[in-house]
């Protein structure tokens, strides 16, 4: 029996690792999906398997909540909810993992009163791995959902958080070596006394990080629940734990750093450099007095008339565009531009939306097709040959100066060059500067055309003033 | 000792394996990949079915962390797999 339940978790991972091969094309991430959820079937059919398991009542329980609550979750989040969801469920992971390794700890002890567990180094250290990893995992990602919802503001007191975290891990390292060296078996309110402390770092450790950088904390905590279940795998002696864990750990690790990559910073510089737009930020008269009479301003009717005459166009989508729900606007306004024969496509920023790919998303729910969707890379050298380029919510991440003045704090970044394109029409509500804090030399370019207003009801009057055409 | 060797090098191995099919996935998937990876960490459910399936070596305590962990676990892998789902029916071509 126990060959054969370790058999299934073998055949869990490799379907595991199939599925996510699967999410390499849209066409096969379905399927890669729905692999992953029998690999997981398997999984849960395996343990059940287990000789430990004589009582099935609470099994059912926990597994009756748990459903439940998943499935009206799944069905009720909005698309522009996403980071929010993921952080979350980063989260309930982590606390999943902690709750297995406390669970483990005092089974053992029970295990060992029995003459059948004999306590070594690397178990006890990988108790301590999983409580760490698993609680700072969790109340890391309740912070991070109550900054990416804006319930919570970015930390004025970024010092204080600092010393918390240096005297929090001082005093960990402490205990873990009694534990682990002195006395492992009754520990109880050691072990305590570290949850509560790693679950105080976890909301110290993310507080000081500024809200505009979420996208790469949501990032790190999705990481951290894999390493978290890995952890948990060390300590149950579980191959199965091991294997996803760190799959969903490399997976984090990856997109982490495509999104440090994308704002031109390093992790340390996000992890413990504070808030950038307070550092960087212009006051509101420098603002003014940079654009001071330099903008131009355009109406919908006007920018209709440059698009009946164009034949290349790109959409530059930002956050701005899901919160003015404009999408679906977006999207008929191309529709109505392709049966024109113009050629229309989207220049997708990594840092778009609010999460790795989160823009292109919010595109595909209003059935914008995935092949119009263009990278970075991909699109900046298709610029020069573009008649119009409309921004709708962008800021930071089509400013020139990113490219151009080493004086500015987001000098290195990479940007979107839709200053290359004929004409750039920018729809905005207002002057305001974006996350960043600084204004928008693209604003002031000779080709540049600002429409004021809100994304979907320009987009609607550029629709309407079209037909008329 | 031996037996956290072998753990060592199959974690290992696996986020060789991670690195290299993940790095393939192109950015319009990210969100999902992130929801779906979600889903596969609720694989703690594991460990929290051992921990409550109540056989002699099991406290009350344990169990009822089991039973939460399962809660948690399971929230994490229904939730996980169906948003994942929703999106990439999105993605589906027309």
């Amino acid at each position: 029996m126990e060959i054969l339940i370790n058999f299934g978790y073998l055949i869990a991972a490799i379907l595991f690792i199939l599925g996510i091969k699967g999410m390499t094309t849209p066409k096969t991430a379905v399927r890669g999906n729905q692999m992953s959820a029998i690999g997981m079937l398997i999984a849960v059919v395996a343990a059940l398997l287990d000789y430990n398991v004589v009582d099935y009542t609470w099994i059912i329980v926990g597994v009756l909540i748990g459903g439940i609550l998943g499935a009206v979750l799944a069905k009720k989040i909005a698309m522009t909810d996403m980071p929010e969801m993921v952080a979350a469920l980063n989260g309930v992971g982590g606390g999943a993992s902690l709750l297995v390794a406390a669970a483990n700890y005092l089974e053992s002890q029970k295990l060992a009163e029995m003459g059948k567990f004999v306590p070594t180094y690397d178990w006890s250290i990988a108790v301590i791995l999983s409580i760490l990893i698993g609680a700072v995992t969790l109340t890391g990602s309740l912070i991070a959902v109550g900054k990416l919802k804006g319930k919570i503001g970015d930390a004025k007191k970024v010092g204080l958080f600092k010393a918390i975290v240096k005297v929090v891990l001082l005093t960990l390292v402490v205990g873990a070596g009694y534990f682990a060296y002195v006395d492992p078996l009754n520990s109880d309110i050691l072990i305590a006394g570290m949850i509560i402390l790693c679950l105080v770092l976890g909301v110290c450790l993310v507080m000081p990080i500024g809200g505009a950088d979420m996208p790469v904390v949501v990032s790190l905590l999705n990481s951290y629940s894999g390493l978290a279940g890995a952890s948990a795998g060390f300590v149950l002696g579980n191959n199965g734990l091991i294997i996803t864990g760190s799959l969903v750990g490399a997976s984090g690790i990856i997109l982490t750093s495509i999104m440090c990559k994308a704002m031109n910073r390093s992790l340390t510089n996000v992890l413990f450099g504070g808030s950038m737009a307070a550092s960087a930020g212009v006051s509101k008269s420098e603002n003014d007095a940079f654009y001071d009479g330099k903008v131009k301003y355009s109406s919908a009717d006007e920018v209709a008339m440059l698009l009946d005459n164009a034949q290349k166009v790109v959409f530059v989508p930002g956050y701005g565009l899901a919160v003015a729900q404009a999408q679906h606007a977006t999207r008929e306004l191309a529709n109505m531009l392709e049966a024109r024969g113009v050629n229309v496509k989207y220049a997708i920023h990594p840092v778009a939306g609010r999460m790795p790919g989160h823009m292109n998303v919010l595109l595909a729910e209003a059935e914008v097709p995935y092949d119009q969707l263009v990278e970075m890379d991909t699109i900046n050298p298709e610029f020069s040959q573009t008649d119009v380029s409309i921004v709708l919510g962008a800021n930071d991440v089509v400013n020139p100066a990113a490219a151009k003045d080493p004086q500015s704090p987001i000098y290195g970044m990479p940007i979107l060059n839709v200053h290359n394109s004929k004409t750039v029409v920018v729809v905005k509500r207002g002057l305001s500067p974006g996350f960043a804090g600084i204004p928008n030399e693209l604003l002031i370019r000779d080709n540049s055309l600002m429409v004021a207003g809100d994304a979907k009801k320009v987009l609607q009057d550029m629709i309407g003033a079209l037909k008329d055409l | 000792m031996e037996m956290f060797i072998m753990m060592l090098t199959i974690f290992v191995l696996a986020v060789f394996v991670g690195v290299e099919i993940i790095n393939k996935v192109p950015p319009t998937l990210h969100t999902p990949l992130m929801s779906g990876t979600n889903a596969i960490s609720g694989i703690v459910v594991v460990g929290a079915i051992i921990s409550s399936g109540g056989s002699e070596h099991t406290t009350v305590l344990s169990t009822v962390l089991g039973v939460v962990a399962i809660a948690l676990a399971t929230i994490n892998i229904v939730a996980g797999f169906m948003v994942t789902d929703r999106m990439l029916n999105m993605f589906k071509k027309k």
